[in-house]
Parts: C-alpha cells; structure tokens; sequence
C-alpha cells in the first residue's frame, strides 16, 4: 500500500507534449509560424529584411504594454487607461526635453509620471475597494486630457539638445540591424518571464488571481501586490511612449488612442484569461505578433484595410472559444 | 496543561451579543467537536481563536500564557492553523504552490532569491504521503477531487508546528467516500499530538471521530461532554433547546 502511495505521489501527470498541445499560446504560435511561411511564398514582400525590420518593430509597442497588461489581468483586474498614459508619458517627455533639459531627466520624468499614476489606480482598486475597470476608464480620460495641458494641445517634434540621441534610441539599431525597440522588447518579456515563474511576487499575482480571498486568508499582501501590479502596467506604457516618441520623432495628443483594446486584445489572444489566474509574458508576446501579422499580411495580400478589424476581433473570439473547447473537455 | 484554554469570553457586537461567558479547554491530541446552530456563535468563537477578532470580554490562555492577537498571521505564528470552510485553496496553482502559498520556499541570497520548486514539491508529496493521501504535488488543484483538496488544506498546517487546528466544516459538500478519508486526516492530526476543533453541522462526522462535543447555542455553552457519555439525541436536543443544559 504505502509504494503505490509513493509511486502515486511521485508519478508526473502529463508528458511535454501533452502539457505544450494544452497551451493556448502554443497554438498562437503555430498559426504565427504558419502564417510567416504561407507569407513568405505568397508575396514576394513579406520575407524582406525591410519587411520583417518593420513588422518586429511595429509590434514591439503593444507587446511592451501587453507585458503590463498580462501582469494586471493574470490577478483578475483589467488597466483600461494604458493608451493614454502612454501619450501622456511621451508628451511628458517630449515636453521636458524641448524645455532644454537631457533625455535622462526627460525619460526620468516621464517613468515617474508612469509610476504614479499607476499608483493612483492600484490604492484607488486595492485599498478603496473601486473596481479596475472604473478606475482605469477614469484614468484613461483624465491621462489624456493632462496630456494636452502639458502640451497646450499641440505637436512636440523638437526636443532640445539631445534630440538625436533620442531619436536613435527609439528608431535605430545598435545590435545586428535588430530595431532597437525589439530589443527592448525581448528584455522586458525576460524579466517579467522571469518576476511570474522564479518570484515569491509573481506567484502571489497568480494566487490573487486564482482565488484572492485564499491569498487574503494565507498571509499574502494582497493590496501591495495589486498597486504594484498597476504601476508595472502603466510602467510598461510609460516605456512603450519613450520608446515610440524616439521612433516617430513627433508626439501628438491622439497617440496611443485605442490602443488599450489591441493590447487586451494581443493578452487574450496570447493565452490570459480576463477572469484572473492564468497568462504568461511569452504569449503576451505571441498574441501582439499574431496581431501584428494579420495586419501586415493584409496589406501585403491586397485585402482592403477596412478588413482589419473583423480579421482581430476573429481571433480574439476564435482564442477565447478554443478556451471554453478545452475547458469542455476536462470538466471540473 | 491545556494546549489552549478559553475563559468567560464574550464577544458583542452592538447590542448584539453573539458570545457569552463561553468557556472551555482543550488538550493536546484532543478531538473537540463544536456544533451548534446557524447565529449559535460558532464562526464568532473559530474567529476569536483564529485571530480575527478580539473578544470583548475573557482571555485566551495558550500553554498557560495569556494570548492576545491583533489579527490572523499571528495565530499562525502561535501555532494555530486553520483549515477554513472553502478550503481557500487556489484552483489554478499546483497542490506543492497551494500548500506553501504565504510560506513559499526560495533559494539563493539577498534580493536574488528564487523561488525552489524542487523542495516545495519534495516537501508537499511528503506531507502527502504522511497524511496517506494519493495526491501529486505537481496537479493543478482545479484537477482535484473533495478529498484530495482537503488534503491539500490540511498538508498546509503541517508546514509549522502545529498545536491546534481549527477546521471549518471540513465534511460539508464532499462525497461519503471523501468523508471517510478526511475524517482519517483528522485521526493523523491527533496522533502527532495536534488539538483539533472539528466545527460540523454532521453529526455522524462528531460521533466518530471527537472525544468530546461543546454545543453552543445562542451564544452561550449549553454542553461540554465526553462523546462516550452524550448521544445524537441528546446534541440534537441541545442544539435546537430541546433540552436546556447538561453539566
């Protein structure tokens, strides 16, 4: 009896390939790589450097801030208000360097900006008790309209003595022709792989999500961990405008609109669950290149950009009902 | 000595008086079965022992020492665990990461300090293996059966050193088969030594496991006997007011 116990304790449930055909964000990835092939024989455009230069580099800032998202959404909440606070860190930026000041004091400031209003959201969520998504379509009004008192409403495209060093550092390369906002990229979904699966953090983000009055009753610092998690978010659009006011060379007030929805969408896609518990920074990844690629290839393919939105809005669904199909299959 | 001993406690809230005068102590590897009805002040007396509140009136005496907690992480520091009545258990973490939530283990130095999943999973399948539960460190807990999330639940008050463990309805909303294997647990908990407060609307569940049933109704102590001296009949009697009080 007591060696079936132990062979029972110590047996492993399912092999790698069970558990890898099991993750949404595998398949993601599949349909990634499908669609990369089928592209690269289909047009003569698609597998150019310059192509593939713009493409890595377009997605990066969504993937960036569904880095954040993934975060907020694994413990159950929702940050409605990242577009705008990425306009507003960028016009932050934008509007200090143009005073004259460095890019180091610039982007200090427009990362402070990020901090605290992220910080607003999380103590108004956690220890107020309101709920994410109010909070964040509040902040997602009040970010955008402080951005165009920052600028008086008009457009920065001039930003002082270390105008170039900016402009390099959102729209060169540095290493190996790889745009430089990849790069960043690939780092900040390196760290945050890492914060969600080797951290005492990344596990509590996971337990809030899973079962917060568990994590309440077990000693967790739920309220801590939730501010935390919605100042990393508007962190990573903080990072995201740096990079993308460097890219474009110009900030205007309607940046970033919209872009909370492609992001949530890049998340869910990618393999979170809007209802808490589960999403990794790698299908963050996947899901903002999926996107990336259906827009690119319709361009490529010909097909009138008004298809766009009902090609994304698709997969979204398409993403959420393979969920519910797995779910079916392993009733509870 | 008494592991914990509770004297006169009251507890009011308002004008409402959901505990008074309550008294009574308990041994180690003692089995106590508290019951009563809906509003006896049952959830009030578990809260008062757990740490959530603090009773208005009376003392908490643990080992002879007088015991005043501020809120629940300190009646863990006591050695005071409590497996709560929804188990509080995360579905979509693994049973090793559900045991150790709050305590998880980590390796290295200084800010650089990972989380160790090889000693969690080591650690949760021996804790399994003790409570002679077939359960898998690695399984999801979503996966599980009632039984084997009882398990879990109970795994985690075996981290520390456990004095008393208080379980909240452990045997409502799971199979016959299921109750069995967690009244076994409660059996385990006794012969390390541990104190258990079973609280159980079931009085089959009691009767066979407790050494001694407290009935509390209406926030007062109506009964504190040996199991061997009271019947169902007479719990039942006590628990509705049936029968006012025996000594």
């Amino acid at each position: 009896m007591a060696t079936t116990i132990d062979d029972h304790i110590g047996q492993r449930q399912h092999s790698v390939l069970s558990w890898l055909t099991s993750r949404q964000t595998f398949w993601v990835l599949i349909a990634v790589i499908l669609a990369c092939v089928f592209l690269s024989f289909a047009t003569d455009s698609f597998a150019t450097s310059n192509n593939l230069f713009n493409v890595t580099r377009n997605f990066t800032f969504v993937a960036v801030i569904a880095l954040g998202m993934t975060v907020v959404i694994i413990t159950g909440g929702i940050d409605l208000s990242v577009g705008s606070v990425l306009c507003l860190c960028s016009m932050i930026l934008a509007v200090t360097m143009h005073a004259g000041y460095s890019i180091e004091v610039g982007i200090a400031a427009s990362l402070g900006t990020a901090l605290i209003v992220g910080a607003v959201n999380g103590v108004l969520i956690a220890y107020v008790g309101m709920p994410p998504f109010v909070v964040t379509l509040g902040m997602l009004s009040i970010a955008r309209s402080l951005a165009m008192v920052a600028s008086n409403n008009t457009v920065v495209y001039q930003f002082g003595p270390d105008h170039d060093k900016l402009l390099a550092l959102g729209g060169g390369h540095f290493f190996f022709g790889i745009a430089n906002p990849v790069i960043y990229m690939v780092v900040l979904a390196l760290i945050t792989a890492f914060v969600l699966r080797w951290t005492r953090f990344g596990r509590h983000v996971y337990a809030i999500g899973g079962n917060e009055n568990a994590a309440v009753l077990t000693g967790v610092p739920v309220k801590q961990i939730k501010v935390a998690v919605y100042m990393i978010s508007s962190l990573s659009a903080g990072i995201a405008g740096v990079i993308e006011t460097g890219w474009l060379g110009a900030v205007t007030t309607n940046l970033g609109t919209g872009m909370e929805l492609q992001v949530i969408a890049a998340t869910v896609i990618g393999g979170a669950n809007l209802a808490g518990g589960v999403g990794t920074a790698f299908g963050a990844i996947v899901g903002a290149a999926l996107i990336e690629i259906i827009r690119n290839s319709l361009g490529l393919l010909g097909i009138n950009a008004f298809w766009q939105g009902a090609f994304i809005g698709s997969f979204i669904i398409v993403a959420v009902l393979f969920d519910r199909i797995k779910n079916l299959r392993q009733p509870s | 000595m008494p592991v914990l001993e509770i004297s006169n406690v009251s507890k009011h809230f308002g004008a409402i008086h959901a505990l008074n005068d309550v008294s009574f102590s308990l041994e180690p590897g003692e089995v106590i079965g508290l019951m009563g009805d809906n509003g006896a002040g049952k959830s009030t007396l578990v809260k008062i022992i757990a740490g959530n509140f603090r009773p208005t009136h009376g003392s908490l005496k643990m080992d002879g020492r007088e015991l005043v907690m501020h809120k629940p992480v300190e009646a863990r520091e006591h050695g005071i665990e409590i497996v709560h009545q929804h188990l509080a258990l995360c579905d979509n973490l693994t049973a090793a990461a559900n045991v150790f939530l709050g305590r998880e283990l980590r390796k290295g130095f200084g800010p650089l300090r990972v989380l160790d999943y090889g000693a969690m999973y080591k650690r949760a399948g021996e804790l399994f293996k003790e409570l002679k539960s077939e359960t898998r460190p690695r399984d999801l807990v979503k996966q599980m059966s009632g039984g084997q999330r009882q398990a879990v639940a109970i795994a985690r008050t075996r981290l520390s050193d456990a004095k008393i463990v208080l379980m909240d309805e452990p045997t409502a909303a799971i199979s016959v088969r299921q109750v069995a294997e967690v009244l076994n647990l409660i059996r385990h908990l006794r012969d390390q030594g541990i104190a258990v407060v079973l609280i159980s609307h079931r009085m089959p569940d009691v009767f066979t496991v407790c050494d001694r049933v407290v009935v509390l109704r209406r926030g007062r102590k109506v009964a504190d006997r040996p199991i061997a001296l009271s019947s169902p009949e007479e719990v039942t009697g006590l628990i509705t007011g049936a029968i006012e009080q025996v000594a």
